[in-house]
């Protein structure tokens, strides 16, 4: 998967997350998860729940801490795809 | 000590009707809320109706964000947040703020979180599945996530506490938000409590041979409280809501007031001298309703309407035994009494604060609902009382003052006394 393609699914698993609709239309890699989309920082354990369901992978904790912003989710979730092919 | 406590909001989702208008209207037509339950047959309950609101989890997304609509589970919470939040609408106040509402508190109680959205829950665990159950469960597994949700959305600044006395519950809920601000602690206070009987809360006491299993297939008369063949009562499910102000305090932002709290008492008859854990100690109840009315300023002769416990089980005949006692009233001097689980049922911890929006309603609207399923009283009753003071038709008339009692496992009881606001 290229990181654009990432990048879409990523919006839809976070998307429940979120009351910033606006904001999350417009993401980019620079996006803070709670800064910017206003995401309760208990609820991006659950992203996380929610993106290991989504991709068939396993995030463990140390990956998870990585995940701040929506590029540093891409990193995680690539490089987790990348382990399991 | 001398603040008037007033009530200036209300909010119900009951099994006969989900919205203040829509349960005024079912309470004066005598409109039951008792379902078959198809699910409890296939599990071999001996009890297989039930009051169940037509309640529709989607339109909590008209009180609640849907980051937090999403995720929650919780049955008892959501009737609890849409009960809170219509009461809240009710007083005239808007939802939002930005900073937290000090002078207000919340007592909600609950009994326990909804087992069967835990069964999922449990199951993960067992499959050693843990770190997937994400960050929604704990705040919906403790018991004070009712609370929690409602103040969270109203930002509630003074005391959040969430009571539990059994069937005692909505009651002492309501009683503990009303000497709350009598004491002065706060001004405002959301009272009421939730319930809602998931599938194994239910057959833990159709395991105790306490519910209704003879009209299965009559559900609308399942429910018979002070009936001969009254033969146990029929679960059901809601919650009640009540916004409690200090009078002063409500006059001044002009809220409309239904009606006043005059006082109350909570006590428990200690599983002595009779009581047990699931049995009143009538001792018990007969000081708790007369420190009700001794705390209210009024004597058992000034009570126009008695909403009773009455659940449709045998307790019902001691229980007027024990009216008679505590007001020194009987026979034709007995005054009128009801009980709302003709309509829907016992709804457990919900049962206190539904029954006090009724009471509320009654005093509001001058009426008595009717006792349904009334048509074959039982005669030992008729031996205490003139059978025309059990009302089997709504009667208008002027209501000035109700006793509301409530008695629960663990020998428990609450009365609260309400009266017109004059």
């Amino acid at each position: 998967m290229t990181r654009e393609e990432i990048l879409a699914e990523l919006k839809k698993v976070i998307a429940p997350y979120t009351t910033n609709k606006e904001m999350l239309a417009g993401i980019d890699e620079r996006t803070d998860l709670i800064k910017d989309l206003k995401i309760n920082s208990a609820n991006l354990v659950d992203i996380i729940i929610d993106a290991e369901a989504k991709y068939d992978i396993e995030i463990d904790y140390d990956s998870a801490d990585k995940m701040v912003n929506v590029g540093n989710c891409i990193d995680v979730i690539s490089e987790k795809l990348t382990e399991k092919k | 000590m001398s603040n008037r406590v007033v009530v200036t909001g209300l909010g119900v989702v009951s099994p006969n009707g989900v919205g203040i208008s829509a349960f005024l209207d079912a309470i004066q037509k005598g409109v039951s809320g008792i379902k078959f339950i198809p699910h409890y047959r296939d599990l071999n309950f001996s009890c297989q109706v039930a009051g169940m609101p037509a309640f529709e989890w989607e339109s909590l997304k008209n009180y609640i964000s849907e980051v937090t609509f999403h995720g929650l589970k919780g049955t008892n919470i959501g009737y609890g947040l849409a009960a809170a939040m219509d009461a809240w609408k009710d007083s005239g106040m808007a939802y939002d703020t930005d900073e937290p509402r000090w002078e207000t508190g919340c007592v909600f109680g609950n009994s326990i979180a909804d087992t069967e959205a835990m069964k999922n829950v449990i199951s993960k665990v067992d499959n050693k599945e843990a770190r997937k159950l994400g960050s929604r469960v704990v705040e919906q597994a403790m018991n004070s996530g009712v609370t929690s949700y409602i103040s969270g959305r109203l930002g509630l600044g003074n005391k959040v506490i969430t009571n539990s006395a059994a069937c005692a519950t909505g009651t002492q809920a309501i009683l503990m938000g009303y000497e709350y601000i009598k004491h002065g602690y706060a001004k405002r206070m959301l009272v009421g409590s939730a319930e809602h009987v998931d599938t194994y809360v239910f057959g833990a006491f159709d395991s105790m041979r306490v519910l209704s299993r003879k009209f299965n297939d009559e559900p609308e008369r399942a429910s018979r409280p002070l009936s001969i063949t009254a033969g146990g009562f029929v679960p059901g499910s809601g919650a009640g809501a009540l916004v409690l102000e200090d009078l002063d305090f409500a006059l001044a932002r002009n809220a409309h007031i239904y009606a006043e709290v005059l006082g109350g008492s909570s006590n428990s008859g200690g599983q002595r001298q009779g009581g047990t854990m699931t049995a009143a100690n009538s001792t018990g109840v007969k000081r708790c309703v007369n420190e009700a009315m001794e705390r209210a300023g009024i004597t058992g002769n000034d009570i126009d309407l008695v909403s009773g416990h009455l659940t449709a089980t045998n307790a019902d005949r001691q229980e007027i035994v024990n009216w008679t006692e505590a007001l020194g009233r009987a026979g034709d001097d007995f005054p009128l009494t009801n009980s709302l689980k003709s309509m829907i049922g016992h709804s457990l911890s919900a049962a206190g604060s539904i029954e006090t929006v009724a009471s509320i309603l009654q005093i509001v609207h001058g009426f008595v609902h009717p006792n349904i399923n009334l048509e074959d009283p039982n005669p030992e009753i008729a031996d205490l009382i003139n059978l025309e003071r059990l009302p089997v038709k709504m009667i208008k008339k002027e209501v000035n003052i109700v006793a509301k009692a409530n008695f629960g496992f663990g020998d428990v009881n609450s009365c609260l006394i309400l009266s017109k606001y004059k």
